[in-house]
């Protein structure tokens, strides 16, 4: 089918100039793994109440950490970069050929899993050879596997919907940040929020996709309970994001 | 509509809101021929042009773009035509080869690359990033990815705006190669001596009609103009008599003769009869410009008098 091999085709560019653009790939891959070791020095020899658990911080960070750079590399860039292209009018370009629209949503979809993939396994890998943390295994590497697919797609695809509320390339930045960093520290990625946390800390993780999502990992790292139902809130607003990015998406810079 | 109608277009109208930004426009414009579309600012030139592209819906009229609808059949007609936008952005981390490859497969049939990459004369800039191509040479590539589908219809929105004269030279030269190929090109600019060089037919559009349509030499009744004679006399010598010389304050000569030869002729056996230098003799005829802003400041002049008269 032609949207198949043009969407092969195009993952092919999207992965050739994203590794060409060396800040970008330098944020994606260093930013997490610098926060990494950043939170455990400051605040990884405590213990976090969870799930009627005590866990070790280090451990924990890993996962969340994890999390933090499956959302950079699916939202925070995907959505810079979809601005950028869209205000110096590379979109235009290409939605004046005959490219289906299609391949090119697709290509980035793809393109951002493929990286958040890459990206967890460093994660895990660093954080088991410098924190001892635990590797998915058996039906919770499953779950984990599961959880980093939905969500990776969930992300990218808010991602090309955010961008229909993002006015000009200076805006990106902080529309994206404005827009996820909250939402971060609520869902406890970058400080642990124990079973204690304010009811209406509570009530945005239950809403918002990222606490769904980084419960999600922390499951498959931690072996903590792992819940469909987190699933199914993380694929749903990938589908409400999906919807928004068909309707309102714009391939011409906004005026 | 008859094969060799590249662009047919009949009452086409637009608003933006409640601001009509086209009021009526007609063109036809045949296969294989350089078309200039010229204008002022906001005349609605890329609004005429992106309509054609399929960028934007039109509110009224009829449009065929090859024989297809750019509304309704924009993606069959995207197979066939190359755009140039007036500014549009390359990703900056692909090279000239690898940029022209990613458009060129988008296409049932596209040109090949380095055949492409040579006529845009890129070819010692191939395994170049385009982050390191002067703007001349971005702006080659961007007719370079508008050719990589092999198009019948090139639209070339101000291709050459911030060229330097070399450049716009090398540019010129493009287009007439892909005139020589039979592409049908569609440009429009604000250079007049670009419209000039290149174009068989020009139309110039204002407030969102085209005022006239003609071929650059005979537009306005240019060719039917009077040509001015002009040159400088030393102190003291006047003019001679039986040519209606004007001496402007500078000192200059000036004759707008109905019977050119015959005034040359007189002119110049006066000037060796008497021993009298003609410094300086020039014949000038009126250019494009002049014709252009003429025909703009008539067309202004006339919407103000009888509003919404066509002429």
């Amino acid at each position: 089918m032609r949207v198949v091999r043009m969407t092969a085709f195009q993952l092919r560019y999207t992965n050739k100039t994203y590794w060409r653009n060396p800040t970008a790939a330098f944020f994606t891959f260093a930013f997490p793994l610098m926060l990494l070791v950043i939170f455990t020095s400051l605040l990884g020899n405590g213990h976090v109440y969870l799930f009627g658990r005590s866990l070790h911080q280090s451990t924990y960070y890993v996962a969340q950490m994890a999390t933090f750079g499956v959302i950079s590399a699916c939202y925070t860039y995907v959505a810079i970069a979809l601005t950028f292209h869209r205000d110096f009018g590379v979109l235009k370009r290409a939605n004046g050929t005959p490219m289906p629209p299609a391949a090119y949503f697709a290509a980035r979809v793809i393109h951002a899993l493929l990286i958040a993939i890459l990206l967890v396994a460093i994660t895990a890998a660093f954080g088991r050879i410098a924190y001892q943390a635990r590797i998915p295994t058996g039906i919770n590497l499953f779950h984990f596997l599961v959880m980093l697919a939905v969500g990776a797609m969930a992300f990218s695809s808010l991602a090309f919907a955010v961008t229909v509320v993002i006015p000009n390339v200076d805006a990106a930045a902080p529309v994206v940040q404005a827009s996820m960093l909250p939402l971060l520290f609520l869902s406890g990625v970058f400080i642990p929020l124990g079973d204690n946390a304010a009811g209406w800390v509570k009530w945005v993780g239950r809403i918002f996709p990222v606490r769904h999502y980084s419960d999600g990992m922390l499951a498959g790292f931690l072996g903590t309970p792992f819940r469909w139902s987190d699933v199914a809130v993380v694929a749903a607003w990938g589908v409400g994001g999906l919807v928004v990015a068909v309707r309102r998406f714009s391939w011409e810079p906004r005026v | 509509m008859s094969t060799s109608t590249a662009v047919r277009v009949r009452g086409l109208s637009k608003r933006y809101g409640d601001v009509p930004a086209l009021a009526g426009v007609d063109l036809d414009i045949r296969s294989g021929e350089v078309f200039a579309l010229l204008g002022p600012n906001g005349a609605g030139k890329t609004t005429t042009i992106e309509i054609l592209e399929g960028y934007r819906n039109r509110d009224d009229g009829e449009v065929e773009v090859l024989g297809l609808d750019p509304g309704r059949e924009r993606s069959a007609l995207k197979e066939r035509v190359g755009i140039v936008l007036q500014s549009s952005g390359i990703d900056p981390y692909l090279t000239v080869a690898e940029t022209i490859e990613m458009y060129a497969y988008y296409y049932p049939h596209p040109r090949p690359v380095d055949d492409v990459i040579e006529l845009v004369g890129l070819q010692g800039k191939r395994d170049q990033r385009v982050a390191r191509l002067s703007g001349g040479q971005q702006r080659r590539l961007d007719v370079a990815i508008a050719l990589a589908g092999d198009p019948d219809l090139l639209f070339l929105d101000e291709p050459t705006t911030g060229f330097d004269p070399a450049a716009r030279h090398e540019a010129w030269q493009i287009v007439r190669d892909l005139a020589a190929l039979g592409k049908t090109v569609l440009l429009t600019t604000h250079y007049l001596d670009e419209a000039e060089q290149l174009a068989g037919r020009v139309a110039i559009i204002a407030a969102g009609k085209i005022v006239v349509e003609d071929t650059p030499a005979r537009i306005g009744g240019r060719h039917r103009q009077r040509p001015r004679v002009t040159f400088l006399l030393p102190d003291g010598v006047a003019p001679p008599r039986g040519v209606e010389a004007i001496v402007e304050p500078a000192g200059r000569c000036v004759i707008e003769p109905a019977d050119l030869t015959d005034t040359l002729h007189r002119l110049t056996g006066w000037a060796r009869r008497q021993g009298v230098a003609l410094d300086d003799l020039q014949l000038q005829r009126p250019t494009l410009e002049d014709t252009y802003l003429q025909l703009l400041a008539e067309h202004e002049s006339g919407a103000d008098a009888a509003p919404g008269a066509a002429r």
